[in-house]
């Protein structure tokens, strides 16, 4: 059963053997059943990055309270200890228990990042499972995938058993009901189980459903090839996160991993409606945790880990309502020995947001992250970050006059309508911060990070044609020589290679499986890593597969296009998407619908849900900038939190 | 108030390096909630002090910590804490990490480091027979001076290591190879068991090794490191796998 003892002597030949011993605190070693689905949670990247994800982690929670289900976890192993398992003719395994992946019912991968792709074939093969769906025989393990990357599965669709769209809490409990029914008819054949995964909501089975192109080569339809399959699957999303007080016993490695701390999600879904940003889209709506669930899942993570910093994750962490309670709360508890950092991701840009920064780091002012994310107002209504200039310069102000000395900015280059002019305009910007940092220390910097614009599925930028490599490199020099003179400031940027590989990725369709197979058979593995990444495979592999680089990733797509994920649902209506689209064209930007009229973009009104937020009005310090009319409010639907939560407040259209 | 804690690194746990050790205790120790001191300055750092570095790979079963703690703060354990300690501590580490004794310090005492003359090692050697080793073993013994080239600083440099072989026997036959016996000196640079394998030259691969004491001297006789402060300990004698 375990494969410990043939793996244990090559341990001692590989960096990092600790990546691949479990024991962390958290960690559980079910016992495996007969009538048990076993489920085999994979993060196809190695330990260090997959380990914090905390979807897996709450998957592994609610699989293992479960009677019919069992589950562990399995990371990429690194490519020297891959050799040395190929070598030695040992498996894929899980961290857990050291079981072998083929003694488990499903590998299932969350899927963050398209660049993971190949290492997800790689896992399959080191499970000694056919790669393709297709070659699998019935008592094979069940591929399934969820997560972001798989609001446009299409590209890995011949890999995959199942799909998962959306919050998986629920749906993991209904998938391994009928996993484990299966497995007690002693898993007569691939095509029950594919039909009766395919009848739970949110659930895509790609097998029962063919992609039809025209004589042009361009996507007609997929259409479901089984009455099993739904023509449409929508996305899950869990009304209430406050039923979800998970992970409860989050995983502590021993050894160093990225976000090594307590994680506490706050809120789930962001309505701040960045155009550019599939998360906000595709999360929606808004979900708060209840703050005195925070505050217990706080104060009890910190007591069981031993951790000193705690991290309040959502997309928007300043936009949680009663924010500067929790963080003081936090900070000050006497429990905690006041030794116990917040970090706060995802920061808005304003000054309220800079002081409850200055609440949490009274010790260490090292530096501050803004993510104005584009160099001028038109550009910023482009693409709906509404961040006026003052908003970043108070910010700004606030955090020198605080003490810090740093400031990170983020920036995207090669979004839609972008000018020169624009691009430049984050040399102004980056200047007007210096500036500002000079009245209150010798020496201020600013570091300017700059990323290649891909754009993805289900947001309004899905029609747009991302810019050419060449065209990405044009600008990223543009703004190095304009910035080569300035002191204090230091320019970064994503390699435009890598941007072209996700977008290929990102919006591709069945045809990319070719590909992603024949860069995975030729070594293609770990290409999130620059050391490993080669933009030259996935240009030869197109090339081999007959397919044009143009049309999958420069191509502007036209307005009555079949997409390759039109058959998928994440909530959001097509032509609120289109409509958002014409107004970002147009330089019109929208505001936050928790706190003005609906724009029934779907995710609410499709699925009769609802905004989760304790508060009523935009948190103080203006909702990003955005000036808006904050008399108006409740009239979107909204529950609030936490006296009336299953009232709805005001008109709500639901 | 200062103490000496000792523990074992057996099983899976002996994969972690002695850097992911540190970050472990750092955490148990804050939730055993010992009101461990901090430096001053403008990034305190706990004090928490670590006694020569494991390699990773390698078991122990008497490895050292000494913690200073804030003897102003009320949490400040009581000799009946004391007593508990070593069970409090160990539910809280991993599987494999389990603390053996705990004594407080007295008085101005040396770092773990300076402190440690010796250890004793068994060591498997994969692949090859006893009767290979034995009088390998036995010319290691006899030689007067033993040179190792090591990269010191970039640069090669040669040393005679012989003075560090303070016994080497050998206990039998594993199943995949040779036991050894090691005590080897660690003042002033130690020799490495990667080393003292390759000296043997015999082939065959570095299996299982297992640290079994640390010593110190006190007066000219070899104690262990916290035989002084609380009267004799001995180490235990497992020789269990724990894996």
């Amino acid at each position: 059963m375990t494969v410990w003892n043939q793996l244990e002597p090559l341990l001692g030949k590989v960096q990092k053997p600790a990546r691949y011993i479990g024991c962390e605190d958290g960690s559980q070693t079910p016992e495996h059943t007969p009538e048990a689905a076993a489920w085999l949670l994979a993060y196809p990247d190695t330990y260090e990055i997959g380990l914090p994800n905390q979807g897996l982690q709450i998957l592994y929670e609610i699989i293992n309270e479960r009677a019919d289900g069992v589950a562990e976890r399995t990371y990429a192993p690194w490519i020297d200890l891959e050799a040395e398992m190929r070598a030695a003719e040992v498996p894929l395994f899980s961290v857990d228990s050291h079981r072998a992946a083929a003694d488990f019912d499903v590998l299932a991968f969350n899927l963050s990042a398209e660049l993971t792709f190949t290492n997800l074939l790689n896992m399959v093969d080191l499970a000694g499972c056919p790669v393709r769906s297709a070659d699998r025989a019935a008592d094979d393990l069940l591929i399934g995938a969820g997560g972001h990357c798989t609001y446009n599965p299409e590209p890995i669709a011949d890999f995959l058993d199942f799909v998962v769209l959306g919050d998986g809490e629920e749906v993991v409990g209904r998938i391994t009901e009928v996993v484990a029914a299966w497995k007690a008819d002693g898993k007569p054949d691939r095509i029950s189980i594919h039909r009766a995964l395919a009848g739970i909501d949110g659930v895509y089975v790609p097998a029962l459903y063919d992609a039809v192109y025209g004589d042009d080569g361009m996507l007609l339809e997929t259409t479901p090839n089984d009455p099993a399959a739904p023509d449409r699957v929508e996305k899950l999303t869990v009304a209430d996160l406050g039923e979800w007080p998970y992970p409860k016993q989050q995983l502590v490695p021993l050894t160093e991993v990225v976000h090594d701390r307590l994680n506490v999600e706050v809120f789930r879904g962001c309505t701040r409606g960045c155009r550019f940003c599939q998360a906000g889209m595709i999360t929606r709506p808004v979900r708060e945790r209840p703050a005195e669930q925070v505050r217990t899942m706080v104060a009890e993570g910190l007591k069981r880990t031993g951790y000193d910093e705690v991290a309040l994750t959502s997309l928007s962490t300043a936009d949680f309502s009663g924010i500067e309670e929790v963080v003081r709360d936090t900070v000050n508890d006497p429990d905690c020995g006041g030794q116990i950092s917040v970090s706060l991701p995802s920061l808005r840009v304003d000054a309220f947001t800079v002081g409850i920064a200055g609440e949490i780091q009274k010790a260490r002012r090292t530096g501050l992250t803004f993510a104005p994310e584009a160099g001028s107002w038109r550009m910023r209504q482009v693409i709906n970050k509404l961040i006026r200039e003052e908003d970043l310069y108070a910010a700004v102000r606030s955090a020198y006059s605080q003490g810090w000395r740093r400031m990170k900015l983020y920036f995207l280059t090669g979004l839609p309508t972008e000018t020169d002019e624009d691009t430049l305009g984050i040399a102004t910007l980056a200047r007007n911060c210096i500036e500002i940092g000079k009245e209150f220390h010798r020496n201020p910097s600013v570091t300017v990070s700059l990323g290649g614009f891909v754009p993805k599925p289900f947001t309004p930028f899905q029609w747009f044609g991302q810019n050419t490599r060449e065209e990405l490199q044009r600008k990223i020099f543009l703004l190095r020589d304009e910035l080569r003179r300035d002191r204090g400031i230091k320019l970064k940027w994503h390699d435009p290679k890598a941007s072209v590989a996700e977008g290929i990725l990102g919006r591709g369709d069945r045809r990319l499986g070719a590909v992603i197979e024949d860069v995975w058979r030729n070594g293609g593995t770990f290409q999130e890593w620059s050391e490993h990444f080669d933009l030259d495979r996935w240009t030869a592999a197109i090339e081999r597969a007959g397919l044009r680089e143009e049309d999958l990733v420069y191509r502007h797509r036209t307005e009555g296009e079949v997409l390759p994920w039109d058959h998928l649902s994440a909530g959001l209506h097509k032509d609120f998407l289109w409509q958002d689209w014409r107004d970002a064209l147009d330089e019109v930007g929208l505001e936050d619908c928790r706190w003005t009229p609906c724009y029934d973009c779907g995710a609410c009104t499709g699925y009769g849900i609802e905004h989760v937020v304790a508060s009523a009005v935009p948190p103080a310090g203006g909702s990003q900038g955005t000036g808006q009319d904050r008399t108006h409010g409740g009239e979107v639907p909204v529950t609030l939190l936490p006296t009336n939560r299953r009232d709805p407040v005001g008109a709500g259209t639901a | 108030m200062n103490l000496r804690i000792r523990f074992t690194k057996t099983g899976k746990i002996r994969w972690t390096s002695h850097r992911d050790l540190a970050r472990i205790w750092e955490r148990v120790i804050r939730r055993a909630g010992l009101p461990v001191a901090y430096s001053q300055g403008f990034s305190p750092r706990p004090k928490v002090h670590f006694g020569l570095a494991l390699s990773t790979g390698h078991e122990s079963l008497a490895e050292y910590l000494d913690v200073d703690l804030d003897p102003d703060d009320p949490r400040v354990p009581t000799a009946a804490d004391l007593v508990a300690l070593p069970g409090r501590l160990s539910a809280m580490l991993p599987a494999g990490i389990d603390v053996t004794d705990v004594v407080e310090l007295h008085g101005p005492t040396t770092s773990l480091q300076q402190a440690v003359v010796s250890c004793d090692w068994t060591v498997e050697i994969r692949d090859v027979a006893p009767e290979q080793v034995g009088p390998a073993i036995d010319r290691l013994l006899a030689a007067d001076e033993l040179t190792v080239t090591r990269q010191r600083k970039g640069k090669d440099v040669t040393d005679d290591v012989r003075p560090y072989l303070l016994h080497l026997a050998v206990v039998g036959p594993t199943e995949h190879g040779t036991e050894i016996e090691a005590h080897l000196a660690t003042q002033p640079r130690g020799l490495r068991i990667s080393e003292l394998i390759a000296l043997l030259d015999v082939g065959g691969t570095e299996g299982r090794v297992r640290r079994l004491t640390q010593w110190t001297l006190l007066d000219g006789a070899r104690i262990e490191p916290l035989a002084g402060s609380s009267g004799a300990t001995s180490a235990p004698h497992a020789t269990k796998r724990a894996s």
